[in-house]
């Protein structure tokens, strides 16, 4: 073994975005248990550190309908996760779940829970939403004011570690003789008033075999990077060029000294598309059919419409961006998706620069451009490389892969790359543990001694 | 819906008895370990239960040093074992007074999903101030408000089962849609404890309904069960209780509609089972001596034989349309069912040797309902 940093490989189960290709002869089921066992072994079989699931509580809509175009509908996040574990052995289990549609102790008894039931495998992606829209689907409704986003979220996290680490590592004796099975005093009431959240009660489990699961975390912002830095082990971030993937993990792993951590505390993950040839050119050709078949001319027009704030159902997607500018009052047009695009006339006036510049884009042409370029194309050596050289130069410590095909999207990937990774030296030949901290390189939190520490 | 015997196993750490832990055959290491689950689980599929019953409650187990106070989530060990432990239903508890309906009904419809057909689910009511206190968000509440809570929670998870027609995926590559949106159905619900939008997020499953199973002892879960139940647990302390019970379980179904045939009524049947009474007996004793449990339903501490004798007693005389077995330890209570109980219901012709169906509903002889927001039949 060379002493080389190694690579970190998580694989996102394909989504409800316009990412996963349903249009393909070789798609399959999105919610048969076969395609979870099929992608969830494949990536065992790549050795992968985790698989990893999104949620959405509340079908997007587009004017004012069901969107239609993607993927719709998914399974429950951790009962899929708990079946899982059932056909895999090493393979960690990260799951997303809302923090403003969860109350702390019921969340921290299922994710303690499966984490116990897997053998140390769980992670969980914190995300808090703020909107009443998906808010309609539970009883209190949804509403967050967005700066409360954080302190929900941090507040959350508190609770449930502090539900997870309440008993101590030596509470259960389960001494037949005596008659005694848990110590006195080893499993003690947890009270917590907080803004956000007041109980008391004593919880059902002791800590899991990773201490507590795995704590995953993206965001962007400031604020989202500052939680992320405080208290996540692993986090996703957007993927770009190695520069700016460079300046991001120097942003993010700054920011961990003020928190008591090390570098090596928080795993850096970018989510990260690719396509596979045996030649580079056909490589090329092959990621410019998926990206067609990711935009498709109905996509492309939902796409515009985004931005445009308004009905662009007549437009054609082959011809021309429309004359007229966007109807800055029509943003709300998607629900339930997050927006990246803040000014949408200055978005308008970028993407009709873009179109000419590249010689007279059709809408379908310019979404393609703008929305799917993939992260790395080439044959499996040029892919390896190119990961290796990400990872090496400190732009990230590894990828979350995000296939367009499901259950099959990484078994080439697996077949191909992963040995070259390996012959490179950057990546593991075989599981050295069995829980997803060890795969992680991650210490266990014990009771009474939390793995990140509060700031001040 | 075909009559038989039907055959349900509760399934909870070491055994319903507090002390059942203590016992050299018990495993109170491995009580959070998927491979005792998957254990117990093999042990009721191979004594051809019709669903292995999985209980769970936010409620503290007290403070005795010696009482085992681990709760794992249902959900949870139900579908850890679904994808490698076949032929047997799933029926986790999953309460429904303080958690959200629109996950619930995903969850259960994706148990469905991983256990290819199998699922089923009891909703509970959590009635105690220190489970109001676990959350935080309201006080406990007496039982006719539970249940009417419990009601309307049943009734958003089911309408959400529902909220996607079978054939909503349609993938119209010439029109670019993944699903037709007219196949999908907000289902608008309000009442009084809260309001659900949907449609789920979750396509409809296998079974489009996974079975519903209530407990049907108080008055105030009566008229829930007789709405929505497609199986109804009571306990009682003998036949004749039991003969009450199931009547007024069938004037409930009756009164919301439904015809009783419809809906099976199973006794719970405490067991700890041995070679003969005064063994059974002396093992039950030993336990109590340590803890005692009063019975909560008819108790069989006795032989395989004394518990046939009373299953078919219960069912030909209209006292029950089958039992849950409780047994008081575990594992061993289970094998005993699966090696001495199974086979002399199956020689006596109480249980059919080989299941009917493959699906849980199947085995209660219930078609793949329709849909309620078309009326079409799967």
């Amino acid at each position: 073994m060379t002493g080389k940093k190694q690579i970190h490989l998580a694989a996102h189960f394909p989504g409800v975005n316009n990412t996963t290709v349903w249009s393909d002869p070789e798609s399959g089921s999105q919610t048969d248990f076969a395609s979870f066992v099929h992608f969830a072994q494949t990536a065992e079989r790549g050795l992968f550190d985790f698989l990893f699931l999104a949620e959405g509580l509340r079908l997007r809509e587009h004017r004012g309908r069901i969107h239609d175009l993607d993927v719709v509908g998914r399974p429950d996040t951790l009962t899929v996760l708990n079946a899982i574990a059932a056909v895999t052995t090493h393979l960690g289990l990260g799951g997303t779940l809302n923090t403003t549609f969860n109350e702390p102790y019921e969340l921290a008894k299922q994710l303690a829970s499966l984490d116990h039931l897997s053998g140390g495998r769980a992670a969980w992606n914190l995300v808090t939403s703020s909107d009443a829209f998906t808010g309609e689907n539970f009883r209190r409704g949804g509403f967050l004011r967005p700066e409360q986003r954080y302190e929900r979220a941090q507040e959350i996290l508190d609770a449930t570690r502090e539900l997870w680490l309440s008993w101590a590592e030596d509470a259960v004796v389960a001494d037949r003789e005596r008659g005694v099975f848990v110590r006195d005093g080893g499993a003690p009431v947890v009270e917590h008033r907080g803004e956000q959240f007041s109980f008391a009660g004593r919880f059902s489990l002791p800590p899991t075999p990773q201490g507590h699961p795995v704590l995953i975390q993206s965001g962007d912002s400031d604020a989202g990077r500052e939680f992320g830095a405080r208290t996540a082990d692993a986090i996703f971030s957007r993927h770009g060029t190695l520069e700016a993937g460079q300046a991001f993990y120097r942003d993010l792993k700054g920011r961990l000294p003020r928190y008591g951590r090390a570098e090596r505390d928080v795993t850096i993950l970018p989510a990260t598309t690719f396509v596979i040839g045996d030649t580079a050119e056909e490589a090329e050709g092959l990621a410019a059919q998926v990206r067609r078949a990711q935009v498709s001319p109905q996509t492309a027009i939902a796409f515009l419409e985004q931005v445009w704030g308004r009905d662009l159902s007549d437009y054609d997607p082959d011809g021309p961006l429309p004359d007229v500018d966007p109807d800055p009052e029509g943003v709300s047009i998607t629900r339930g998706r997050v927006r990246h695009e803040k000014d949408t006339l200055a978005v308008a006036r970028q993407w009709r620069e873009l179109a000419e510049a590249k010689g007279g884009l059709s809408i379908r042409e310019l979404i393609i451009e703008t929305t799917a370029r993939q992260s790395f194309v080439g044959t499996p050596r040029q892919v390896a490389e190119q990961m290796d050289t990400y990872v090496q130069e400190n732009a990230s410590d590894g990828f979350i892969l995000v296939p367009h095909l499901v259950p099959g999207g990484l078994d080439e990937f697996v077949e191909r790359v992963v040995p070259e990774l390996q012959d490179r030296g950057s990546y593991r030949t075989e599981y050295t543990g069995s829980t997803l901290r060890h795969h992680l390189g991650l210490a266990r939190p014990t009771a009474g001694a939390p793995s990140a520490r509060a700031a001040g | 819906m075909g009559r038989g015997t039907y055959l349900a196993v509760e399934v909870s750490g070491a055994g319903r008895h507090p002390a059942a832990w203590r016992r050299p055959d018990a495993h109170p290491e491995a009580l959070l370990t998927a491979p005792y689950h998957v254990g117990l689980a093999e042990l009721a599929a191979r004594s051809g239960a019709d669903f292995v019953a999985v209980p769970d409650s936010f409620a503290p187990p007290g403070d005795d040093p010696d009482l085992v106070p681990l709760r794992l989530d249902a959900v949870a060990i139900a579908a850890r074992v679904a994808p490698v432990v076949t032929g047997v239903g799933l029926v986790p508890s999953v309460t429904v007074t303080h958690t959200e309906p629109f996950h619930t009904s995903k969850a259960i419809a994706t148990l469905d999903i991983v256990s290819a057909g199998r699922a089923g689910w009891e909703p509970v009511v959590s009635r105690t101030p220190a489970e109001a206190e676990l959350f935080g968000r309201k006080p406990a509440a007496p039982p006719e408000e539970l249940w009417r809570e419990a009601a309307d929670a049943v009734e958003v998870v089911v309408r959400l089962w529902d909220s996607w027609e079978d054939d909503a995926v349609i993938r119209d590559v010439a029109t670019g849609r993944y699903v037709d949106r007219d196949k999908l159905h907000y289902i608008d619900f309000t009442g009084d404890f809260f309001s659900v939008k949907g449609p789920s997020i979750t396509p409809r499953s296998p079974q489009a309904h996974p079975l519903v199973v209530l407990r049907g002892d108080e008055p105030e879960a009566l008229p829930v069960a007789g709405r929505w139940a497609d199986v109804v647990r009571v306990a009682a302390a003998d036949l004749a209780a039991a003969h009450s019970a199931r009547q007024r379980v069938r004037a409930a179904v009756a009164a919301a509609g439904r015809d009783p045939d419809d809906v099976a009524v199973l006794l719970d049947v405490e067991v700890l089972l041995g070679a003969d009474a005064g063994s059974a007996r002396r093992e039950l004793d030993a336990l109590d001596a340590h803890h005692e449990l009063a019975a909560s339903s008819l108790r069989v501490v006795h032989t395989a034989d004394a518990l046939v004798d009373m299953i078919a007693e219960a069912v030909a005389s209209g006292a029950a349309d089958g039992v849950t077995v409780v047994p008081l330890v575990l594992p061993g209570g289970l094998r005993m069912i699966a090696d001495d109980v199974t086979p002399r219901l199956v020689d006596r012709g109480l249980r059919p040797p080989v299941a009917p169906g493959t699906t849980l509903r199947d085995r209660f002889g219930l078609p793949r309902p329709a849909n309620h927001f078309t009326g079409a039949n799967a």
